[in-house]
Order: C-alpha cells, then structure tokens, then sequence
C-alpha cells in the first residue's frame, strides 16, 4: 500500500499507508490526522482539507481542476504555491512517499 | 453555571460535528453523541451520488472511524430517544436509562414526507434518506428496468441521473411547472431539464402520482394525475422532508416549522440548543426564520454552538448558506437563497453547461447558482460573507429576542 507522510505544522512526522483509489483526505480522516477537517465529505465544496504538498514533489501530480483551483483562495490558512485540497488527490502507487504538510488551521 | 456534560441528540452531520467541534474547542467535559441508526456518523450527500453507484463503500462514507471516538472521548450511543425530563436535565432513552445533561443539543434532522397515495405501501417504494435506504435501493437498481421517480428535487433527480446511467428506463414526475423550484431559479431549471432529457430521462412537469398498482403485494405500475399509465417496478420518492419536532414538542419547546431557536441557536429552555435540519432560525437571508437541509448549515450551526458550549464568546449564528447538488456530469454550486429575487443576470452559456445565474433583490445580490463556474461561486462566497460581517459591525445582533 503507497505511503503518505503527513507534517503536523509542529514538525511531527505521520507516515500512513493510504490505499490505492482512496483520496490523500480520506487517508487523513480515516487514520485521525486531527488537521484535516474535510467537512463536505469531498466534494470540493468547503476547501477544509487544504494541505501543503512539499514542493519539490508538486509535479508528481496531476493538474488541479478549475474548481480546486477556485476553492484555494478560500482557504482559512494562507494560500501558497503548493496549495491543494487532500480530497482531490487520489492516491496511487505512483505516489507512494508523498510528502504533505498540514496547515495550521481549517476554519 | 459550567457546563460538564453535553448530549447531543442525533448523529447525523450537525450531531457529529458538535461533538468533533467541541474536543477541537477544548471541551473537556463528558460529550454523549446519541443515534438511532446502528453504524458510526455517516455523510448523506453520497447516498444518492457515489454509494448508489458503488463507487465509494461504508468506510468512505463514515466522518471518523471507531477509534476516534475513544480517543477523543465522545461516548457513541446507538439508541432511540424517547423524552427529554427537562426538570432534572435528562433525556430517557429507549431502554429505559437516563442521561443527565447540562446541556442539551438537539440535531434529530428530519424525515421523508410520506407518498399519500394509495399503493405507497407495496414493496418496490421506496424512499432515500438513510445508508438503509440506499443500501435497499442499490440491491434494486441492479434488476430495475422501468423507475419512476416522485419529485424533480436534488434528491429526486440525483437518484434519477443514477438510475439512468446504470441502465433504466427512468421517468420523473414532479407536480411543479419545472425542476428544484423550490430552491433555484428557472434559468437554473431549464439548464437541469435540458440535460436530464439529453441523458435519455423523461421529466413530467405538472404531473402527479394519483396511485400505485401492484401485483402480488409487489409494484407493478403508477397512474398519473393526468390519467396516464407507466410500468414501474420501482418508484423512488423524493416529495421533501418533516423536520423531527415530536420530541422537542412533547418537551414544551417552542415549535413551528422546525424547532424554534434563537440568533444564538437556543432553544425556548436556556439548557437547550437545535441545529441543521431540525432548527427553525431567525437568518438575514430570509428576511425572517428559515429552516435549511444542507451540510454546511448542519457543520456551521454545529460549530457556533460548541464554541458558546466550550465557553467561547457567544456570537449571533451568521453563515452565508451554501449548497450543491450532483447530476449526471453536472455540479450545481448554490451560495445565498434565491427566495425574494426579482432580477437575474446570467453568465456564460447554459447550453455549454458553463452557466451562472446572478439573482438580486432590490439591486442587492442575494444568491449566485453555478454549473461549471467555480471560480464564480467561490467569488461570490466571498463576497456575501464579507457584506455579512460588515453588515454585523454596523448592526449587531438582529434578533436579541
């Protein structure tokens, strides 16, 4: 099972396995990373499950869709280059050892 | 008086984002979170999306798993609630025990309104509100050839669109002159009928369910208001939703439609607050009280009471409402109530699919609808809620009854 490893904004690293299909917020939710809220379930309507990929891991994935993109500048912590939303990246093997780090706050 | 316990009634969306908001709010007393379903606090929204289609199963449609809920101490009990003692600050459950509160959450959401038709009963209609339902509908989806669908709401036609693309023969009839009347304008209507007709659905408008037929206990077809006669070997029903007022009413709080609640969402008893799809509340937006299905007045409403609860500076409850709803490759993306608007303005196209509607009331925006055009919703979000909280300076709280 491909592997993601959450960085708490105190620097505490959680490594977790996430299976293949299953969004990087689900892998959240599901293994209890307190910082990942994720309150419309997915469906990019809430932008409360905003995660900073590691940048020099940012073209490992795909392309953020319009509506990602339009949900970002709404984020509560501050909208930066590297910028995603969990609930939009679907884990595959291809990105097992993704690096996230987990914004300060939500809401 | 400090609050040591807090029980929460319903453990739907707003019942588990109580008890999710409470611990993040530094709540460190006793929090009881009380369902009458058997599995963990689920979401509803993908019960007549993702669930139907399988593409998602129970673990993804659960908020946390088990072990959540012992690490940060919220007590899950799966149990009806059969009164609520309000002398000695209680709530009796089913069985028998009593739970004894400091405070009261009442998130017991609401119910589909029943088919009054004559046939209702037969097996094959059916409703969708819980996992029950939608487990019982997707055992019946992979036989189903001829489904009549009652009601062109989101729920209706979100089941619709589903039915369709999994292969049947789909007709929904809705008593209205067009689609989700109620909550969009009919710009927004039309761009939903068109589609669903490209999709192969067929949308009746002005046309009701007079009755059910049946054969061997089983059924079999509908008739029609207007006479008509459609094979059916499942009927699918999406005619709104009650909001759950029987154990607040036998309580003595204040009901209407919906529990009654003030700006800070409490109840006619101090000890007492409502939220989501059960609470009846005083909203700018709709120039009066209003009461709201949808997951962000659920989780919204859920987090302004467990800040006042955790001891928080108690704030008039004030979120902009939002919603959206998904059909066939359409997202629909609501900010604001269309009630009221006299005046639309449309951008982009609605036969691109690329379509939003601007909807004012007396020159102000009150509500944008959006297909494909996210960047407009979220803008209009924004916008909205920066009006509110300005508005909120210069006028605190509109309702200190």
């Amino acid at each position: 099972m491909p592997t993601v490893i959450f960085v708490h904004p105190n620097g505490n690293r959680d490594a977790l396995e996430v299976s293949e299909g299953l969004s990087v917020m689900q892998g959240a939710t599901g293994h209890g990373i307190e910082e990942v809220l994720a309150e419309c379930g997915g469906n990019a309507m809430c932008a409360t499950c905003h995660v900073y990929v590691q940048e020099d891991q940012l073209n490992r994935l795909p392309n953020m869709t319009e509506e990602e993109e339009a949900l970002l500048e709404g984020t509560a912590s501050e909208r930066l280059p590297n910028s995603r939303l969990s609930c939009q990246i679907t884990m595959t093997a291809a990105l097992d050892g993704l690096v996230v780090l987990l914004p300060g706050k939500q809401v | 008086m400090t609050i040591r316990s807090v029980v929460i009634v319903g453990a739907g969306q707003a019942g588990f984002q109580t008890a999710l908001s409470l611990r993040q709010e530094g709540f460190s007393g006793k929090v009881v979170l009380i369902g009458d379903e058997p599995s963990l606090p689920y979401q509803r929204p993908p019960l007549s999306k993702a669930y139907l289609f399988g593409k998602v199963g129970l673990d993804a449609l659960r908020f946390r798993q088990e072990k959540f809920y012992g690490d940060h101490r919220i007590e899950v009990r799966h149990d009806l609630v059969a009164a609520i003692d309000r002398t000695n600050r209680s709530v009796i459950l089913g069985s028998g025990t009593s739970v004894p509160y400091d405070h009261l959450v009442l998130a017991v959401g609401a119910h589909n309104r029943a088919l009054p038709v004559p046939g209702a009963e037969l097996d094959g209609v059916l409703g969708l509100r819980t996992l029950a339902d939608a487990d019982a509908l997707r055992a019946r989806l992979k036989e189903a050839k001829n489904v009549v669908v009652v009601g062109a709401g989101f729920i209706g036609l979100e089941f619709a669109a589903v039915a369709n693309t999994l292969g049947a023969n789909v007709h929904v009839l809705e008593l209205a002159d067009r689609a989700m009347a109620r909550a969009v304008t009919s710009e927004m209507s039309n761009l939903f009928a068109d589609a669903h007709r490209s999709w192969g659905v067929h949308l009746e408008f002005r046309q009701g369910l007079s009755s059910i037929e049946g054969s061997q206990g089983k059924v079999a077809a509908v008739k029609t208001t207007h006479g008509g006669r459609l094979p059916a070997d499942l009927v699918v029903f999406g005619v709104g939703v009650l909001p759950n007022v029987q154990l607040a009413a036998e309580a003595g709080l204040d009901v209407e439609n919906g529990i009654r609640v003030d700006a800070h969402l409490v109840t006619s008893d101090p000890a007492i607050s409502a939220i989501g799809d059960c609470a009846q509340f005083p909203s700018l937006e709709a120039g009066g009280t209003v009461r709201l299905e949808s997951v962000q007045n659920a989780t919204d409403q859920a987090r302004t009471v467990a800040a006042r609860l955790a001891g928080k500076p108690a704030r008039p409850y004030a979120a902009v409402p939002w919603f959206w709803t998904d059909q066939g490759d359409l997202k629909l993306q609501m900010v604001g109530l269309v009630q009221g608007c006299d005046e639309t303005v449309v951008l982009g196209s609605a036969e691109a699919w690329s379509f939003s509607v601007l909807c004012f009331r007396h020159k102000q925006l009150i509500a944008v609808e959006s297909v494909n055009r996210a960047a407009d919703h979220v803008a209009a979000r924004r916008l909205l809620a920066a009006r509110r909280r300005s508005r909120l300076k210069r006028q605190p709280p509109y309702d200190s009854t």
